[in-house]
């Protein structure tokens, strides 16, 4: 396999939303590199990728280690060339009323959802400024702009990586660096699948398109701002939830 | 070989898009060659791999000239 295919780095992509990225993108010819917490985690993107007959694999990485992230790009930057794709994806919840929240909820939340956001788009800029070509797209949340009650901490997570993107954007735009959020609402996955029934009609009663959304329907998404027809697109966030939050 | 002042002048000219003859050894990037910010940071990227050096961000926040360049690549790299 001679011809050079773009790196594309997905965290968080073992399952759910940031599996269908991985594969969506494979399948778009790029040489896809996911990233789990846990080495069974990496495992099954390594499996799930050579299943589908696709170039790339899985890394064990904690997005919230400064180090780690910087070894992890390093590495594949040797192994595979620099990634000049990089889709932010990873992110926990840690639901609590904020009378109740504790500081390491808080904290853990900030950390693994947003700070990561900078310690991954930093440690790829040197590899997309010097191509002066890359594209950097952030997994939201509907919640960053509707809010939602016990999510205080992951609401902020979600709106301060929209405005980081806004403000990289700026930084990036002139050496054709593109930074996007993708906001998804209510997606079919194991987070949503945890929910009771009660819990479920009443979310579904939100969603004029009275349904889940797919994980595969956000990595479309994914893909075409990735790709080439959406070089024009730049510190944007693009909802896709359904018509539950109209902007 | 050419010799370090040189070598930091010719890559001082590619990165930032100037004549070479531009490059006065007093020359500030940013006030003399049109650089801006980000151009500085590339730079020092493309210090780093000419030389095949790391430069610490502390380090390079302080490299504002060309001739500060060429002293921090000989102070470094003997």
């Amino acid at each position: 396999m001679s011809e050079e295919k773009t790196v594309a780095l997905v965290t968080g992509a073992s399952r759910g939303i940031g599996r269908a990225i991985a594969e969506r993108l494979a399948d778009d010819g790029y040489r896809v590199v996911g990233t789990a917490t846990t080495e069974s985690g990496a495992a099954a993107i390594t499996e799930y990728l050579q299943a589908g007959g696709f170039d790339g694999c899985g890394m064990t990485l904690d997005v919230a280690d400064q180090a780690a992230v910087e070894d992890v790009v390093k590495g594949i930057s040797a192994q595979f060339g620099a990634p000049l794709v990089l889709v932010n994806n990873a992110g926990i919840t840690r639901d609590n009323i904020l009378m109740r929240m504790k500081p390491e909820e808080w904290q853990a939340v900030i950390d693994t959802n947003l700070s990561a956001v900078y310690r991954a788009s930093k440690a790829c800029l040197r590899g997309m400024t010097k191509a002066r070509w890359g594209r950097i797209v952030n997994i939201t949340s509907v919640v960053g702009a509707m809010g939602n009650a016990g999510q205080s901490n992951y609401a902020a997570s979600k709106a301060g990586v929209e405005g980081f993107s806004r403000a990289l954007a700026r930084e990036l735009g002139s050496r054709a660096i593109t930074v996007n959020c993708v906001a998804p609402g209510f997606i079919d996955t194991d987070m949503t699948r945890a929910l009771n029934e009660d819990q479920r009609e009443a979310m579904l009663g939100q969603i004029p398109l009275a349904r889940l959304g797919e994980a595969s329907e956000i990595a479309a998404l994914v893909g075409f701002l990735c790709g080439s027809h959406a070089g024009y697109i730049t510190g944007e966030t693009i909802h896709i939830n359904g018509g539950m939050n109209m902007a | 070989m050419s010799s370090i002042e040189e070598r930091v002048k010719k890559i001082v000219a590619e990165q930032l898009g100037v004549k070479e003859e531009e490059v006065q050894t007093e020359a500030s990037f940013v006030e003399d060659l049109g650089a801006d910010s980000l151009d500085t940071v590339e730079l020092v990227m493309a210090l780093e791999e000419e030389f095949e050096t790391e430069i610490p961000d502390e380090e390079a926040e302080k490299i504002t000239t060309v001739k500060l360049a060429i002293d921090y690549i000989k102070e470094n790299l003997a």
